[in-house]
């Protein structure tokens, strides 16, 4: 393996380039033409997109030492990937411009956490893992302390980098224990490790329970959700944006890589650990978020609830729980995507429509914002014709063949917890008075790509299939299935 | 009991004196010069074990980088600062202890390899020639990926930290030298032709 073969890794060295790229050019640019440095990450994004999906290979393809591979699973959750960072700029431009946020910083830091994001996504190795996730994450800091007049923004930004932090030290723990017992870091040769038996099996056991706290963390599920409700409502919306939609990608990614590739052989002991985890985030998550008034506290409660759904497709630690489970992933991050867009849409220059107040009446100020409202809510609550119904129904099918009914009554008791609080929204919005009365401004380009994302939950809500496929087709040719 | 066994237990004794030293002393700098006699400590048991490398990085990095900005940063937080400046003198016992220490550290390290050759651990004993040559060769090699990562972390944190700090302040006077030195007489002294008033029923 001494060639180097720099195709596998084509779309980060794009990433990288441009990023590096949209740093010098934006030192000379005036600040009226903030908006260059904009449209190069975009580009770059789409030019990304056409690389990562013309360059698919149906067989894995090691790279580096078999450091990076290369599959259709890579490639898949890159682009939604992408689509999420791209939809996000879309969504924010007006709100980052209103608040001196949209700077050529923002576009680099917000490539850099691509990246990071695209190097635990192809990882092939605890050390990649590793590198990608601090990547990620180092970026994803400073975007949260980047609004530095706002003293919650800067709380929210400690608290995430000290318990981030702690999760890396946790996970990089766990693997240095897993190395200890196996003798390598490479996902195929720790799975070998453990399936012949010739690891430790306590020293294996000890490393996976850090293993599965620091990939709990990332995910933020219970108990290790503190952080999200502070971070998701000090952060600026578009990195509250940020933060809830692609990292949760790269997260089910590295979690599939770390717990079913290379430890698989545990695959009893990792199946409880979730359960517990997945059952405490789905029960935690929608009762307290039922008490929150900010939209913006809701909807981090909310996100880990569904994370806890989304971890039922790994209890079922079967080929269809982990098709179900990266539906879900899929599902949640657009759905989401929509959720802050429409928060940002109603945001304007002084003021932050973070409050469940500021819905009230949407719908008599603008019926098709209230109407992509409504199918956001839906979708997250699980109400049929969305996407998100068809998720929640792949999940409890997957949890229900595996024997665990008793699972999925609990979940289902839940998420009829859940659509209340996400009910309440649309009551807000079609059965009350508005208080405010503001006109809604929006660029053209924003309302077009945010209308697409809205009606796209319902178009795979109604034909969930070619995207079910797709997860399955991705998993298939990786060799999960 | 041989002399490695007796280094061993000599370095350790510091290492855990030190290392308690840290938690238990109030003055945040004298907290500090033990860590850096820990960290010293801790860098002559890796060079017992062959990872001279370790050991080096571990006193450039830790010794030479990291505890300067940690007495940077407790000197310039307010932490009793009168008191500090009072007791300076007291200070010189304490510094010249830990220097003294590290040094006769330094000296038993050397001398202690050049008197009797130390028995490689197992690990060591693979990498032939020195473990920073090894390390180096697969560090470019089979790891230049995770590497090239790592310094894209770095590029990160330089520009997160430039990003967090840097600011115009509405107010500043910034002073520009190539305007200073362009300058005339007539940019700084303007000369007006102002009529005199008459005085009051003259006219």
């Amino acid at each position: 393996m001494n060639t180097l073969n720099l195709l596998p890794v084509l779309p980060e060295i794009l990433v990288l380039a441009a990023a590096c790229v949209i740093l010098l050019v934006d030192v000379f640019l005036p600040d009226g033409k903030r908006h260059v440095g904009y449209w190069l990450t975009q580009i770059t994004l789409l030019i990304c997109a056409w690389f990562t999906l013309t360059t698919m290979q149906e067989q894995p393809v090691l790279a580096f030492n078999a450091l990076v591979v290369d599959d259709v699973l890579s490639d898949l959750l890159k682009f939604f990937c992408y689509l999420s960072v791209s939809a996000m700029l879309f969504y924010s431009r007006g709100y980052m411009l209103a608040r001196g946020l949209f700077r050529g910083e923002t576009f680099v830091l917000t490539l850099f956490s691509l990246l990071g994001m695209m190097v635990m996504i192809s990882a092939h190795n605890f050390i990649t893992v590793y590198m990608g996730l601090e990547l990620q994450a180092l970026s994803l800091y400073a975007m949260v302390a980047m609004h530095r007049t706002s003293n919650a923004a800067s709380e929210a930004a400690m608290k995430y980098f000290v318990l981030g932090a702690l999760a890396s030290g946790m996970l990089l723990y766990g693997m240095s224990m897993v190395y200890g017992a196996t003798g390598s870091l490479d996902l195929d040769a720790i799975a070998r490790g453990v399936l012949t038996g010739e690891g430790n099996r306590t020293l294996l056991l000890f490393g996976l329970v850090f293993i599965v706290s620091g990939l709990a963390f990332k995910l933020g599920v219970v108990p290790y959700h503190m952080w999200v409700p502070d971070v998701y409502h000090g952060a600026p919306t578009p990195v509250t944006l940020l933060i809830g939609t692609a990292p949760k990608l790269a997260a089910f990614a590295i979690t599939l890589r770390m717990l079913v590739v290379a430890l698989g052989g545990l695959a009893f002991d990792w199946q409880g650990m979730l359960m517990v985890l997945s059952l405490l985030s789905m029960i935690l998550g929608n009762l307290i978020a039922i008490a929150q008034s900010n939209i913006k506290r809701m909807l981090a409660y909310s996100t880990i609830a569904n994370m806890g759904f989304m971890l039922l497709g790994f209890v079922a630690a079967d080929p269809n729980g982990f098709s179900a489970a990266m539906f879900y992933s899929i599902a949640y991050v657009l759905t989401t995507v929509a959720s802050f867009g429409v928060v940002l849409l109603l945001s304007r220059e002084g003021f932050e429509a973070d409050n469940l107040d500021d819905f009230r009446g949407l719908n008599q100020r603008s019926p098709w914002w209230a109407f992509i409202m409504l199918l956001v809510m839906f979708s997250l609550a699980g109400i049929p014709p969305t996407v998100g119904f068809y998720a929640k129904f792949t999940v409890f099918q997957a949890v229900i063949q595996q024997g665990f009914v008793w699972l999925a009554v609990v979940a289902v008791m839940t998420s009829l917890v859940g659509a209340f609080y996400y009910l309440r929204i649309v009551k807000l919005m079609y059965f009350d008075e508005p208080v405010d009365t503001a006109p809604l401004e929006s660029r053209g380009d924003t309302r077009l790509v945010l209308s697409m994302n809205g009606l796209a939950l319902l178009l795979f809500g109604v034909l969930p299939q070619p995207l079910m496929g797709l997860c399955v087709i991705a998993l298939a040719y990786s060799g999960f299935l | 009991m041989n002399v490695q066994a007796a280094l061993f237990y000599f370095f350790a004794a510091i290492l855990v004196f030190a290392a308690l030293r840290v938690v238990t002393s109030r003055n945040p700098v004298h907290s500090a010069l033990w860590l850096v006699l820990a960290f010293f400590t801790a860098a002559a048991h890796w060079l017992m074990l062959r990872a001279e490398f370790l050991a080096i990085a571990l006193v450039l990095v830790y010794v030479g980088a990291v505890m300067v900005l940690f007495l940077f940063v407790v000197m310039m937080l307010d932490v009793n600062f009168d008191n500090l400046r009072s007791q300076f003198r007291s200070y010189i016992p304490v510094g010249a202890t830990v220097g003294v220490l590290v040094l006769v550290e330094m000296a038993l390290v050397i001398l202690g390899s050049f008197l009797k050759p130390v028995t490689a651990p197992a690990g060591a004993a693979a990498a032939r020639g020195s473990n920073t040559r090894a390390l180096g060769s697969v560090l470019y090699t089979d790891y230049v990926y995770p590497f090239e990562i790592a310094a894209v972390v770095l590029l990160v944190a330089i520009i997160a930290a430039i990003v967090l700090t840097h600011r115009k302040r509405k107010g500043t006077k910034y002073q520009n030298p190539g305007d200073q030195v362009k300058v005339r007489a007539k940019d700084r002294l303007r000369i007006l032709n102002i009529p005199s008033e008459k005085r009051e029923g003259q006219a």
